[in-house]
């Protein structure tokens, strides 16, 4: 154990078996940097339900990464709150993707976008039969953003008319 | 419309508390698990799908089973966007508590020049 850790840091990252915890990991190092409080979103208590309409193996998937992705030929996301939403058809191989973000380690993610936009395995898992069939079109988004009004009246609005426009039947949801 | 949420950060995701999720125990930056694995990150989205199709109350944070490796030793090196790297807490510098992220620039961040030049040259 490290003892030059904080207390929410030691206790986030005691446990070999148990979830890095995440949050006070952030606090923790906020706190230490002299930053203000990281303020986090509230969620409503209750989530909203849509139950399956039919079994997976029948389900068209719409995956949705917040990792950055893009395409060449589109702009790129900025570092700085960027509320764009990248249309990528999902017939092109993961190998075409491309990922950009402040946050996290890009140089995995860069070496193989499956492991932040799974196209190619959900190809694989339509061909299994797992899932009925892929959106054509998958989204890609910065998760990094900052502000959670812009997320919510700007970004959040582009993904449900782009998700509500696609004849799908689950979203399939990647954060990073 | 119903939605799975992939995730491995088990505390937002109990925060942001979406309808259906699937926990994998993983680094941030992988969240369809370790790169160039093909049957690890079939092996994760097959049991997440399994999961949710299984799911009957909103809320619900399914693990899939699927983690980095046996020892979790990647969890002390955790950073609240990555891992540190290897020796970076006994760095005397950083105590492990620098920023480590970088500076959040206005302008689009292309992954090659390549693919500015693409753009640019894109109607």
């Amino acid at each position: 154990m490290d003892q030059r850790c904080h207390d929410g840091v030691m206790e986030s990252r005691s446990g070999a078996l148990s979830p890095v915890d995440y949050i006070a990991l952030t606090r923790a190092r906020y706190d230490a940097l002299g930053y203000p409080p990281y303020q986090w979103a509230e969620p409503p208590e209750q989530p909203p339900w849509t139950p399956l309409a039919r079994p997976l193996s029948d389900c068209t998937v719409a995956l949705i990464g917040s990792g950055g992705a893009y395409r060449e030929g589109q702009v790129a996301f900025h570092w700085k709150d960027d509320t764009g939403l990248r249309h990528i058809p999902a017939d092109e191989p993961a190998a075409d993707v491309r990922v950009t973000h402040f946050a996290y380690d890009l140089e995995p993610a860069r070496s193989d976008p499956n492991i932040v936009f799974p196209v190619d395995r959900l190809h694989e898992l339509v061909d299994e039969g797992v899932i009925g069939g892929l959106a054509p079109t998958a989204l890609g988004c910065m998760g990094g953003i900052y502000s959670a009004r812009r997320a919510t009246e700007e970004l959040a609005p582009a993904v449900v008319v782009a998700v509500l426009a696609m004849d799908i039947d689950l979203a399939l949801l990647v954060p990073v | 419309m119903p939605t799975l949420c992939l995730t491995s950060a088990y505390s937002i995701t109990a925060s942001v508390n979406p309808p259906r999720a699937a926990f994998s125990d993983l680094p941030l930056g992988h969240t369809v698990g370790r790169p160039h694995d093909p049957e690890f990150q079939r092996n994760l989205l097959r049991r997440a799908f399994a999961a949710a199709e299984a799911m009957d109350r909103p809320g619900t944070i399914a693990p899939t089973g699927m983690s980095w490796d046996a020892d979790g030793d990647w969890k002390r090196r955790a950073t609240p966007t990555g891992i540190e790297a290897e020796g970076g807490l006994s760095d005397g510098g950083t105590d492990g508590n620098s920023d480590t992220r970088n500076e959040r620039v206005d302008v689009p961040q292309y992954q090659y020049e390549s693919d500015r030049i693409a753009a640019e040259s894109t109607p």
